[in-house]
């Protein structure tokens, strides 16, 4: 049976061990139990048809998640899991990640989970760049608590808490993670198997931290949130590292630098294809990822999609290890040697 | 001529200055000259939580107290008898403490107009009378070490700040101290400026022959060294105890330490001595806040390593939601509390027992978890040890209290023998189950622990979290009978530790005791030196002193029906006694005292014979 998880194969060069899986590898025994209709069921479907490709064994990936719909997430993986509590992920993740680096760790939030009560955690791992990946499914709700504003919903959003609209100006998850220093930083739709899966390979096989964060319909709570973006496709903004931003159905459309450093809007026939800003997800400044991050401070019209920055800092996990490395290279701890360090003094028999 | 020498059995000397004038590192180094003299020692640090406030105020005086003698002593002291007081901040906050006849010091130099109006004095408590009840030694230290310090090379304010080593030189010599150890680390301290390690190694020189040649003091004093039984010692505090426990434990478990913080008072120290133990692969973690602290030790805990983080009572009041999971995920997790005075923020560097029931009950739901708190500084190490194993044997997150008087206060330390530590090792599954899925919460029938398997380990995978577990499953489950059957047997878990720990030993020499007090944690040192003092005077008394607060011993409750009368004193409002009421419907009385300073023995004495 070559999908059983211990037996590895290699690949073509014969060096680095691969496991070969399917998707069916990926699932559990256990009934899903998301809402008819609810985006979680794609994205689910996207990430277990995408593991086998990482070529990792099963026991070897953990996903951890905090409290919310997509927390749920864990339970459905053949892999090991850790349903936490609310917000704590990142914190519970960067524990595993660090003293056990031969693990892939992955954390599955929410807009309420990661922005919200959890918000310290998301910024600090993000900043160390922690090697773990994150998936920030984004509902612009509250749905396992019934429909409450969350930390991304509009200003004005009419519900049961905020009866006469909510007060709170939402977060953009794209720019809070760039302002964290992140060093991956990308945007996906539930909906659009293939974009995801290629911003997943991507995340995956980025060094540190990677956050991804996924547009989600919540049907039953915030119907068609994102339609605009996934429904209207000519107003996605796809992003490709090298090429001129550029959108709409026939790409008439397209984004320049301004002056000030902020993105504008243009048709490309007014301002001819060689002022359009050309995309560098390398940027080490992070300025123009963070730049075209405002184009749309909540989805309801032209919106980027894919990778916004994708560079390379040193990784936490890596440097830890290393300083402990470091550290036995000057000799390897021992015992007694420990409790006899300091002043010492001996009493014998008298 | 050599001045004639006084042999005393102990002597309580308690430094106190302004917080600039580095009386901690006086006191630290009195105390290395008086351990490795093999005097029994009890120190205590007293300084405030500000770290420099405004120099000669009230608020900034900053204490050292050591008791040392040449037989076994269990306090720093109640009451000093040498007071060295470095400005009249200090005197004013120090004075009533130290009992008339005794030996005050002081530094004449500090009694300015505008010192004395800093710390409220009208008239100069010098020459006023204030101090006539004193022998009181009049020592100009600063404009003495100013001039021993001519020609150094150093600036006049540099060498004003040697005087505590000049003050340090005096004692030494007054108390027949070794010297060689403070000049040492005098050199090595300040190897990167010489001048200053040449500075401060003139001044403590200085006042050691001052005392030498003054007129004014005329006698020295020794103590011999205490009777202790044989082997290695070092002295050490709490803290320092902690941390090398926390080593030891890794090592005795073979699983690597991963040890998580956020820097508060009074158990910072923890974290920055096994910062430097990478060496035995452990991994300290510096987080973002106190609950991604106590979150990140539960994930490497997951993964197999040790995980462990420390705090003090405000901390641990954010982590409860943490350790309420760790509970429901059955896993090994150790949460050290190094007690303060609170509630909030309350006094950070003073200590306190009122954690008590925040540990035992502080989180949401019907959570046990199993307590431990360490009695001595030195004690501190094997309760780290035990701690660790009760965690990782029954998979469970564990409470282990010590308090700020624990954690920088200072003993001899007998150093255990590495050979006669216990094994802790803890087998992981590995074998996957032949048919079926892997079953997370299958037990162990005696110790009710679940099987831990780690990521990593192939056919293994599994899922667990904080929504209620299907028994042996491990599955989400809302059902009514196997949530009843989940809580009880959480609680059945840790009720039966009590089977797998000593029983409750009583110290009652004639075995007919009337009155047995009970105590826990830090203040065992003053009950027990209480109840000797009294003993001395013919009165009965059992001592018996809890180091695991859950479960109980399995004794506990013949113990107290033993004794028609039971005292406990706690530095909280009664915490250990409400729960020996609801526990074991005794009568027992309290003694209480939260002044943010450990029990004198003299009060306590007094309390016991109140009972009697």
């Amino acid at each position: 049976m070559s999908e059983h998880p211990g037996d590895k194969s290699t690949n073509g060069n014969g060096e680095q061990p691969l496991v070969q899986l399917t998707a069916k590898d990926f699932k559990s025994d256990q009934e899903v139990r998301w809402c008819p209709g609810c985006g979680d069921y794609a994205i689910l479907a996207a990430v277990q048809s995408f593991m086998p490709e990482l070529g990792i064994a099963r026991e070897r990936i953990v996903f951890v998640s905090g409290i919310g719909c997509a927390a749920r997430f864990p339970y459905y993986m053949q892999t090991y899991g850790l349903h936490s509590i609310h917000g704590r992920a990142p914190a519970i993740a960067t524990g595993l990640s660090t003293s056990r680096p031969d693990l892939s760790v992955w954390v599955v939030t929410g807009d309420g989970d990661a922005l919200s009560i959890g918000g310290n955690h998301l910024i600090h791992v993000l900043r160390r760049n922690v090697n773990v990946k994150i998936l920030l499914v984004n509902t612009q709700i509250y749905g396992l608590t019934k429909g409450q504003y969350s930390p991304t919903s509009p200003l004005g959003t009419k519900n049961k808490s905020t009866p006469m609209g909510s007060l709170d100006w939402p977060f953009n998850p794209v720019s809070i993670a760039l302002g964290a220093e992140a060093t991956f930083v990308a945007r996906s739709i539930d909906t659009d198997k293939k974009h995801l899966t290629e911003v997943l390979r991507r995340a995956a096989n980025h060094p540190g931290t990677a956050f991804v964060e996924i547009y989600q319909n919540c049907n039953v709570y915030n119907d068609g949130a994102f339609d605009a973006v996934k429904e209207q496709t000519e107003n996605q903004i796809r992003l490709e590292h090298g090429q001129p931003v550029r959108f709409g159905a026939e790409g008439e459309k397209g984004v320049v630098l301004r002056s000030d450093g902020a993105c504008e809007l243009v048709d490309v026939a007014t301002v001819g294809e060689e002022a359009l800003l050309i995309h560098d997800e390398h940027q080490q400044e992070g300025s123009l990822a963070f730049a075209l991050s405002r184009i749309s401070h909540t989805p309801h019209g032209p919106t980027p999609i894919g990778i916004f920055r994708d560079v390379e800092r040193p990784v936490y996990d890596q440097l830890m290890a290393e300083q402990l490395e470091t550290a036995k290279a000057e000799g390897a701890g021992e015992l007694a040697g420990l409790l006899n360090s300091g002043d010492t003094w001996q009493i014998t028999k008298g | 001529m050599a001045k004639p020498v006084e042999q005393l059995e102990r002597v309580i000397i308690r430094f106190a200055g302004d917080s600039g004038d580095g009386m901690q590192l006086t006191g630290g180094r009195f105390t290395s000259e008086t351990a490795l003299m093999g005097n029994d020692l009890s120190t205590l640090p007293d300084f405030p939580a500000e770290i420099r406030a405004p120099a000669g105020s009230l608020p900034g005086v900053s204490g050292f107290q050591i008791h040392f003698s040449d037989h076994d002593i269990l306090t720093p002291g109640d009451a000093p008898n040498v007071l060295v007081a470095m400005n009249p901040a200090a005197l004013r906050t120090n004075l009533n403490d130290l009992p008339p006849g005794g030996t005050l010091i002081v530094n004449t130099d500090a009694f300015t107009d505008r010192n004395l109006q800093k710390a409220g004095y009208t008239s100069n408590p010098l020459d006023d009378g204030t101090v006539d009840d004193y022998l009181v030694q009049r020592v100009p230290l600063t404009s003495l070490t100013q001039e021993a310090l001519k020609g150094v090379g150093i600036t006049s304010r540099e060498a004003e700040r040697s005087k505590n080593m000049f003050a340090l030189g005096l004692m030494s010599w007054l108390y027949t101290r070794p010297t060689e150890g403070t000049l040492a680390y005098i050199a090595k301290k300040f190897a990167k400026r010489p001048e200053i390690a040449e500075a401060n190694a003139r001044a403590f020189r200085a006042g050691y022959a001052f005392g030498e040649t003054s007129e004014g003091f005329a006698t020295q004093y020794e103590v011999a060294p205490a009777e202790m039984p044989p082997g290695t010692y070092r002295n050490i505090t709490g803290n320092q105890a902690l941390g090398l426990g926390l080593v030891a434990a890794s090592v005795q478990s073979k699983l690597p330490l991963f040890l998580s913080a956020y820097p508060i008072t009074p158990a910072s120290d923890v974290l920055h001595d096994l910062a430097r133990h990478k060496s035995f692969g452990v991994r300290t973690f510096q987080a973002e806040d106190e609950i991604a602290a106590v979150g990140a030790a539960l994930g490497a805990s997951f993964g197999g390593s040790l995980g462990v983080c420390t705090s003090s009572g405000p901390g641990i009041a954010l982590k409860q939601e943490t350790i309420g999971l760790a509970v429901a995920l059955e896993l090994p997790l150790l949460i050290l509390d190094i007690q303060r005075a609170g509630p909030s923020t309350g006094m950070p560097t003073k200590p306190e027992q009122a954690d008590l029931l925040m540990v035992m009950f502080g989180r949401n739901a019907e959570s046990p978890v199993p307590v431990i708190a360490a009695s001595t500084p030195g004690g501190c190490f094997d309760a780290a040890i035990e701690a660790t194993r009760i965690a990782l044997k029954y998979r469970t997150p564990v409470f282990l209290l010590s308090d700020a008087y624990l954690a920088n206060g200072s003993e001899p330390w007998l150093l255990p023998d590495v050979e006669s530590l216990p094994d802790i090792s803890v087998e992981f599954a590995t074998q996957p189950p032949v048919e079926g899925a892997f079953m997370p919460y299958l037990r162990d029938p005696d110790t009710l622990a679940r099987q831990w398997a780690i990521p990593g380990t192939p056919g293994l995978e599994h899922r667990i979290g904080g929504l209620e577990k299907e028994d042996v499953t491990g599955n989400v489950s809302y059902d009514p009978d196997n949530h009843d059957h989940m809580v009880r047997l959480r609680a059945r878990k840790v009720a039966g530790i009590a089977a797998d720990i000593p029983e409750l030993a009583v110290d009652d020499p004639d075995g007919d005791a009337e009155l047995l007090v009970l105590g826990w944690g830090g203040t065992y040192g003053p009950i027990q030196s209480a109840a000797r003092r009294i003993r001395r005077e013919g009165k009965k008394v059992a001592h018996a002193h809890l180091t695991h607060l859950n479960p109980f011993p399995r004794n506990t409750a013949a113990v107290l029906a033993h004794y028609p009368k039971v005292l406990i004193p706690e530095m909280n409002l009664g915490q250990l006694l409400k729960l020996v009421r609801a526990e074991f419907l005794v009568d027992a009385h309290g003694y209480n005292r939260v002044r943010g300073l450990p029990f004198r023995s003299d009060e306590l004495a007094e309390a016991m014979k109140a009972m009697l």
